[in-house]
């Protein structure tokens, strides 16, 4: 039984179970993110530190290389930001709703 | 093939229990229940049930392995009074809200302090909003019957919710009385196989039970479970009726006692219903038109059986053994004369009683009797609830 959001509570399972695996990937834990990270593809290096220490595995790397930040789950904590290489600084931290 | 035995009330419940061999039993024994956890435990060092018993180092610890076995998918049943009871408090909220369906026999007893560990109604009380259904027996007899039917109740899979099979400590929990008994293969045909709904152990169906759960969707899911209360009465009954056909004994909600007639009336739970009976028959020789109402499910509360039993009434007497210390009265006593609202006008009474084990006797019961006929007369005085058997 798929919970749709927002669903009624007629169309809950009973006792509040979750009769399906892996829904934790539905469940968007950036969506209270103050900072937003930006990563910019010209500057970056492909150190890959960013990937490394993202505490929410939230940097989307594909073929080897980053492909910037997954702001489904990406919380905003900067940790990426400060681990770019300070000469690069292919990754800022901008107010969440600012553009970019 | 039926059967008379003599079996204190305790010794009931254990037998019972073995009749239903339950896949894990979960316990830690407490007085006045004790004797259901030491006899079960012969059954279990005899080899006599296949039952996995845990002895757990506390009722809290208790209830928390009866609901993981639950949630695997095992038939689980356990039993418990007073301090224990509430030791279990915050997993007996668990339990409900995940519609395990167990079944626990509470021998009733008074919450310290001081420290008693006589009868009253005070631990269950305590536990009344906590998704349990609860059912009160009056006798031997009754808890026997009713520990059978409670594991048929609990696992209707309209209801899925645990079940408190609740009888005075001491009273019967202690007291030895004739007791007909069915035979194991009629107790497993009674209840049937056990057929766990959603089990964690299912590997197939991956789940997960009891997430976090917020301002998103924690109130929906009380709304949810709210609802399954609304199957239970049905379900008792059935069961009590299918009871019925099996043993001769027939069960329902409530139980009403000479009520057609009656003028005034009782409302209680308990063993004292059995004593009520006999103060009811005595007046009646005398021309006293009294009657009893032996409320057997108290949660959830049989509202319109109640209200049908005793709205014709000119004056009805609610007894509660248990002290709702800065209430308006006690718990059966609210729930009842909230039940008549807009049905009677009639004064509705409060009488507490046998706190802590105190005896509750046949004078005093005639009494209340006569109190109730004097207020149906003259009206209310006072503030109209009464401590019966207290030492002024």
């Amino acid at each position: 039984m798929k919970i749709k959001p927002g669903a009624g509570w007629k169309d809950l399972p009973a006792g509040g179970f979750i009769n399906e695996p892996a829904t934790a990937l539905e469940f968007h834990t950036g969506d209270w993110r103050a900072m937003r990270p930006v990563w910019h593809e010209d500057k970056c290096i492909q150190c890959l530190q960013c990937w490394v220490y993202c505490p929410d595995s939230a940097v989307i790397v594909r073929d080897q290389k980053v492909c910037g930040p997954n702001l489904d789950y990406c919380k905003g904590c900067g940790i990426c930001a400060k681990v770019c290489p300070p000469k690069e600084k292919a990754i800022t931290m901008i107010r969440e709703g600012e553009e970019g | 093939m039926a059967e008379t035995v003599l079996l204190e009330g305790n010794a009931a419940v254990a037998f019972a229990l073995k009749q239903v061999n339950p896949d894990v039993v979960a316990a830690y024994p407490i007085t006045p229940a004790t004797e259901v956890v030491q006899e079960f435990s012969n059954y279990v060092a005899n080899g006599e049930v296949d039952t996995e018993f845990v002895a757990v180092e506390s009722e809290h610890s208790a209830m928390s392995a009866c609901i993981g076995a639950s949630c695997a998918g095992a038939r689980v049943m356990t039993g418990t009074s007073s301090q224990g009871l509430a030791l279990m408090w915050e997993m007996l909220y668990i339990a409900s809200s995940l519609r395990r369906p167990i079944v626990m026999a509470v021998a009733n007893r008074a919450l310290s302090g001081n420290i008693n560990i006589h009868c009253d109604h005070s631990d269950a009380m305590g536990a009344r909003d906590s998704g349990w259904i609860q059912l009160f027996c009056e006798n031997t007899q009754g808890i026997y019957d009713t520990t059978i039917q409670a594991v048929r109740v609990a696992e209707n899979t309209n209801v899925q919710l645990p079940v408190m099979v609740c009888y005075d400590g001491f009273v019967i929990s202690h007291a030895v009385e004739v007791v007909d008994i069915l035979s194991d293969a009629e107790v497993r045909q009674f209840i049937g196989p056990f057929e766990p709904v959603a089990p964690l152990l299912d590997i197939r169906n991956p789940k997960t039970i009891g997430p976090l759960d917020l301002q998103d969707y924690y109130f929906e899911h009380k709304r949810n479970q709210a609802e399954v209360y609304k199957n239970v009465e049905a379900v008792v009954e059935d069961v009590g009726e299918a009871f019925g056909k099996l043993s001769g004994r027939q069960y329902g909600v409530v139980d009403a006692y000479r009520l057609e007639d009656a003028e005034v009336g009782i409302v209680l739970l308990g063993s004292t219903a059995g004593t009520a009976k006999d103060v009811v028959d005595s007046m009646r020789a005398k021309g006293h038109k009294v009657g009893l109402l032996s409320i057997r499910m108290f949660v959830p509360f049989p509202v319109d059986k109640i209200v049908g039993a005793i709205q014709h009434l000119k004056c009805i007497g609610v007894m509660d053994r248990h002290a709702a210390l800065g209430s308006y009265g006690a718990p059966l006593f609210t729930a009842v004369r909230s039940a008549l609202y807009g049905k009677t006008t009639v004064p509705v009474l409060n009488f507490m009683y046998g706190l802590g084990g105190r005896e509750i006797t046949m004078a005093e019961i005639e009494g209340i009797f006569t109190t109730l006929e004097t207020t149906a007369a003259e009206g209310v005085k006072g503030e109209g609830i009464y401590w019966i058997g207290v030492r002024e």
